[in-house]
């Protein structure tokens, strides 16, 4: 093949927020910034159900799940995300990012569940589109 | 591609097994292990997961290696579903009546694939697809298909690989499949090529009736839709549209039914005739508030006499040869421009040859029939 088909692989994001928080700042931006880092970014919309985050992960087969939460709900939520990837045999190459307010201790638990980075407030938007370019391409 | 180059490698990692086809998708450059996986992926499709179908339109969006193989197998599995584009202008309301047009099929009992394209940006090639907000009636029932495609570039409303992803989700067994567009300015009209009906979304008030006479998207529409019809001026914009309509002696020949180039008067007159004799589809026009839903069933009435008439008139068979004719044509001179790529690169790249023309050594024609010319000769020759 040529190196141009090489180059036409795209990285795919979904920005997902999810559960009862109406907070989508940073959703917006991060979405912008991917946007501008040439990755197609799927928004999800505020207020959705894990189940809806889901199936549009498996639908729009992407790269990169970012989930956004500020509302301390992400313990509940994002295992219910991890469970239905994996059903859909979806969990093991989709990179998932978790972004908000996430107490260290918290922090742990999501990386041991299978988040792969945890990115609080103040996170340089460089340092997660660089986390992204660099773990996309490793999963198996 | 390599067509034979592909070929070999799928024979030779057909046992590669799933893992096998996750690899190839994390690189595309690893090829051999990497597309062998492919009838597998086509299997899987075909017994309707949704992964292998997500997996299959991602392979064709990045023109993956052996994503032609894959495209090609799935070709017998389709021609079942209705193709149904809607185009129109940024905030026209597309997006919503999709998702409403969706549901109502849902309720009858079919199922139905959406293919929304948005645009990408010219300088980074990054897009944000935000169509999937307005699919609030189908959330949680995957029966609803529903793939955001970035349009890579493309002009024209649709990404090149739409109509290969409009197969494989026809060949996954969708009843109904509907393409939503770029918001569509007045000469993207790429849609009619790809959908066997196209219905167009009309704001209120979206200009004076000097629209109405211009060429481009409003020649395309087999169904005119004037959303918003909650809105001050629709009645207006309606009789507007009307007035197009029965204006229209031979409706969008050239793009609808493939009636070759620019014509003589007697070819026109005697395609006047014939479609007399076959009753020319005259467009509905429907007004609807896709937000509360108003006017959808109308829009389906509309949508489902469209697909009758293409059937009985004989012009869907005539749409699908003239699709397949331009899909053939189009492939063919995406290779030879790759064939010309790496004749180029072998002659030390175009920009070399572009300075020389800088230098005024030479000219671009005459590199042109340097370059064409000793492919030209070979392939004549063969034909002899």
């Amino acid at each position: 093949m040529s190196t141009q088909e090489q180059e036409e692989r795209t990285i795919r994001c979904l920005i997902a927020k999810v559960g009862l928080d109406g907070h989508d700042r940073g959703a917006h931006v991060i979405s912008r910034a991917f946007r501008d880092a040439g990755f197609e970014v799927i928004y999800s919309g505020l207020h959705r159900a894990p189940d809806e985050i889901v199936q549009a992960a498996v639908q729009e087969d992407v790269d990169v799940l970012g989930i956004s939460i500020l509302s301390g709900a992400h313990n509940t939520l994002v295992p219910k995300i991890i469970a239905g990837l994996e059903e859909y045999d979806a969990f093991e190459d989709t990179l998932i990012l978790v972004g908000g307010i996430v107490p260290d201790d918290d922090r742990e638990e999501l990386l041991e569940m299978g988040v792969s980075a945890v990115f609080g407030p103040g996170t340089p938007m460089e340092e997660t589109i660089e986390f992204v370019r660099e773990n996309v391409h490793d999963r198996t | 591609m390599n067509r034979a180059e592909s070929d070999g490698q799928s024979a030779e990692g057909s046992d590669a097994g799933r893992a096998g086809s996750d690899a190839g998708r994390d690189e595309p450059g690893t090829g051999p292990d990497g597309s062998g996986t492919e009838s597998e992926l086509v299997a899987d499709l075909l017994e309707g997961k949704h992964r292998a179908l997500a997996r299959v339109i991602s392979k064709i969006e990045d023109r993956s290696p052996g994503y032609r193989d894959i495209v090609s197998e799935l070709h017998r599995h389709t021609g079942e579903a209705e193709v149904i584009g809607v185009t129109g202008s940024p905030g026209a309301g597309k997006s919503t009546l999709v998702d409403k047009l969706a549901k109502t099929y849902r309720d009858d009992g079919q199922t139905v694939g959406v293919i929304a394209v948005d645009p990408s940006s010219p300088y980074t090639g990054g897009a944000v697809l935000g169509d999937r907000i307005r699919m609030a009636s189908n959330v949680g029932d995957m029966d609803v298909f529903f793939r955001s495609m970035s349009a890579r570039g493309t002009l024209g409303g649709l990404s090149t690989a739409t109509s290969d992803a409009v197969k494989a989700l026809d060949a996954f067994g969708k009843d109904k499949v509907i393409i939503e567009t770029v918001g569509a300015g007045q000469n993207e009209v790429d849609v009619v090529r790809t959908a066997d009906t196209v219905c167009v979304l009309v704001q209120p008030g979206s200009g004076d009736d000097v629209q109405m006479l211009k060429a481009g998207i409003l020649e395309i529409g087999d169904v005119f839709v004037v959303n918003k019809a909650d809105m001050d001026g629709a009645s207006r914009t309606v009789a507007e549209l009307e007035e197009m309509i029965h204006m229209r002696e031979s409706p969008a020949k050239n793009l609808d039914t493939g009636h070759h180039g620019p014509v003589d008067e007697a070819e026109m007159a005697e395609v006047a005739i014939d479609d007399a004799d076959e009753e020319a589809w005259e467009p509905d026009v429907i007004e609807t508030v896709a937000t509360s839903g108003d006017g959808i069933a109308d829009l389906v009435e509309a949508l489902a006499a469209h697909r009758t008439w293409l059937e009985e008139s004989g012009a869907l068979a005539e749409k699908a040869r003239t699709r397949y004719a331009e899909e053939i044509r189009q492939l063919l001179r995406s290779d030879t421009g790759r064939l010309l790529e790496e004749e180029l690169a072998e002659r030390g790249g175009v920009n070399a040859l572009a300075d020389r023309v800088l230098e005024r050594e030479t000219d671009p024609y005459s590199i042109a029939d340097e370059v064409m010319g000793p492919i030209a000769d070979c392939v004549r020759d063969r034909r002899e």
